[in-house]
């Protein structure tokens, strides 16, 4: 926050072309969305019996959800860490963590069978406090407040800096509140992710003998914990250049490179875990050049190769690079998650699954609000650093 | 010296749990047994002649309609368990060897889709059935991730009014209420299928496994297998054979609560953590102010 003098909106108008775009696929998921609700979801989803869960849960929380988890991350090092450098690129992280979680939990919304139930949550008393998914869905649910109370500083500045009376005058009164009470939100919404995202893998402690076996251990929390951050790191610098190029804004070469570095030392991590496990578990010795190996094979390759070429990254190091070690990054920890979730389930030889068009334009068009927020939200908003910021620093 | 113990506390906090999830073995068991007035089923497959009465008088007993998705759409022909279809006799052929096999809920003793269940909907409820309360139940269909049997069925297929369900079999408990036992038993023409306590049934088994051991497989599926269950089977072929998989001694369930009461334990870790993190956060924030102020 001492920065933000230097973060401004980007300006400019908001129905543009991508915009158009965007909008498009986002109304024709609200369209599918609808008849999903009139004529339940076997209409629309290739779900079975044997995949219950599809691809929804997958990839709009288990997957996205760990790409929104920049804002966590991020927290850590600066606030925790106290690495101040990574104000730069804090606010786009957190931006993006809050409309990642959002998007998610409607989807999850649209993808629970009898949601008319769901109030109930608010009870502790009816909680099954054994179940996994019933702890996912209490923290990923309060940690949206927090995050969107993350937000509430950029926006109420946002909205101090408008012309309207009205919004200046909520700004002055509620920030100096907000400020003091930030330490303690900043804390929550570090635990809350910490406890849901390793539970994110604990789901599949309960599916056993279900799960291939170089997916299931008992370090799926820790390792889905590593995987988190790993992607949101990635993810961040990948917004955060992708801004840059697109309106012009400085590059924060700096707080990317060394967050690149940070990111390849978890992955590093992250390896170690997954071998020594499957070594530990005697898995190792089994894997050959089957289905299932090249699957590992593969997440191996995408997460420790730019993991390896990370660690010489020096301050000359160019945006192209980071944004392919980045890229590959978020690939790799994709891939070992909807494994986990999705691939390597095994309900049985007679159940086959794949997503139906239908069913992935409710994934695409949630996500493609969530893009719709961020432009949006930058434009108006101070997340993005200003076009003088470099030059005044320099 | 401050700088050391904050690190340290941050590392312990953060990675204490980590630690803590690799040594399971050192907490304390989680096994759980059978309830006292725990009942269910014998299947026995030398006896099956797959009649299929009890398919029938499943669907009669538990108002379910005809799956007519088979060839010319004129029976009741299912393919397997599915939202209209409860209990299920399936074939198992290889060569000359062949067995019928009587598919529905297990009632397992520490059940996976109870531990998933978010609000308890699916519970161990009188007699140890596991049953549904719809009241309760929010569609997230956990419980089919977890079944390591694949019990649990959804409506999926449900136009117009949308309520669509979970399925399953109960052990008719609507018929157990009026003092009548569970359909398919009472209409088995061979007793390939009994009802009764899981003890009177496992002291039955194992009576006849001892009057024929060589036609038996040597143990009682159910009587351990993923932390027992309350639906027996005893089978002349392996009972893998039958698609009554391996599971081990331990239910899945109570690895998960190894594993995550490791981690959460009387919820001391989340609150400490939270502590420690505030109290870094504030300071580090009051400092940053005053550098800000400084500069």
């Amino acid at each position: 926050m001492s920065r933000s003098e230097t973060l401004e909106p980007v300006g400019g108008p908001l129905w543009t072309r991508p915009m158009q775009v965007l909008t498009a696929l986002f109304l024709a998921g609200i369209a599918v969305t609808l008849y999903r609700f009139v004529m339940g979801i076997g209409a629309i989803a290739n779900l079975n019996d044997g995949y219950a869960w599809g691809a929804w849960k997958p990839i709009s929380v288990i997957v996205f959800t760990s790409m929104a988890s920049g804002g966590y991350a991020t927290a850590l090092l600066l606030y925790v860490f106290n690495r101040r450098k990574y104000a730069a690129v804090s606010r786009t992280a957190i931006l993006t963590s809050a409309l990642g979680y959002t998007t998610g939990v409607i989807v999850l919304g649209i993808d629970i069978g009898r949601p008319w139930n769901f109030w109930r949550i608010v009870n502790p008393g009816w909680w099954n406090f054994h179940s996994v998914l019933l702890e996912v869905a209490v923290c990923i649910s309060t940690y949206i407040i927090f995050l969107w109370l993350e937000m509430a500083h950029p926006l109420l500045e946002g909205a101090g800096q408008s012309g309207q009376w009205s919004f200046r005058e909520l700004a002055r009164r509620l920030t100096p509140a907000l400020d003091s009470a930030y330490p303690f939100i900043v804390a929550m919404a570090i635990v809350l992710p910490t406890m849901h995202q390793s539970s994110l893998g604990s789901l599949f402690l309960l599916a056993g003998v279900r799960v291939h076996p170089f997916w299931q251990t008992p370090l799926v929390p820790l390792l889905f914990l590593f995987s988190c951050y790993v992607m949101g790191y990635a993810f961040v610098v990948l917004t955060s250049l992708l801004s840059s190029l697109a309106w012009r804004r400085p590059l924060e070469m700096e707080a990317l490179t060394s967050l690149s570095r940070v990111m390849s030392s978890i992955v590093a991590a992250f390896v170690l875990v997954r071998l020594g496990d499957l070594a530990w578990r005697g898995q190792l010795t089994r894997l050959s050049v089957d289905g299932w190996s090249l699957l590992f094979y593969a997440e191996l390759l995408l997460l420790a190769v730019p993991a390896v070429l990370s660690f010489g990254l020096d301050r000359h190091a160019s945006p192209q690079k980071l944004f392919l070690l980045a890229a590959s990054t978020l690939l790799g920890g994709s891939l070992y998650r909807l494994d986990t979730s999705l691939v390597a389930f095994m309900p049985g030889a007679q159940w086959r699954y794949f997503p139906s068009v239908l069913e992935m334009l409710v994934t695409i068009g949630f996500a493609a609000l969530a893009v719709m927020g961020y432009i949006a939200i930058v434009k108006r908003f101070p997340i993005l650093p200003g076009v003088r910021h470099a030059g005044a620093h320099a | 010296m401050v700088r050391i113990s904050r690190r340290t506390a941050i590392k312990s906090a953060l990675f204490g749990g980590a630690v803590a999830v690799g040594a399971t073995t050192a907490s304390a068991t989680e096994s759980v047994e059978p309830p006292a007035d725990a009942r269910g089923l014998l299947y026995d497959a030398t006896l099956c002649i797959g009649c299929k009465a009890c398919v029938t008088a499943c669907k009669d007993a538990n108002g379910l309609p005809a799956d007519t998705a088979g060839p010319h759409g004129l029976w009741d022909r299912p393919d397997d368990l599915n939202a209209k279809t409860k209990n299920i006799i399936k074939l198992y052929r290889s060569g000359d060897t062949t067995s019928f096999v009587k598919r529905q809920c297990m009632h397992c003793v520490d059940p996976a889709c109870v531990g998933a269940c978010m609000m308890g909907a699916l519970k161990k409820r009188e007699y140890g059935i596991v049953s549904w309360d719809g009241s309760k139940c929010v569609g997230c269909r956990y419980c089919q991730i977890a079944c390591p049997y694949n019990i649990p069925k959804f409506e999926w297929e449900m136009a117009g009014f949308y309520n669509p369900k979970i399925v399953k079999c109960e052990l008719c408990r609507h018929r157990l209420a009026e003092g009548r036992d569970p359909a398919c038993t009472e209409v088995c023409p061979r007793h390939a299928v009994i009802y009764g306590t899981r003890e009177e049934l496992l002291k039955e088994a194992h009576r006849r496994i001892a009057a024929n051991p060589t036609l038996y497989q040597p143990n009682v599926y159910g009587e351990h297998d993923g932390g027992g269950t309350q639906v027996l089977y005893l089978s002349h072929v392996p009972f893998d054979k039958l698609g009554l998989p391996a599971l081990g001694g331990e239910s899945a369930a109570a690895t998960t609560r190894k594993v995550q009461g490791t981690i959460y334990k009387g919820f001391v870790a989340p609150v400490a953590l939270y502590g420690v993190l505030a109290t870094i956060i504030s300071r580090n924030q009051r400092r940053a102010g005053e550098e800000g102020e400084r500069s």
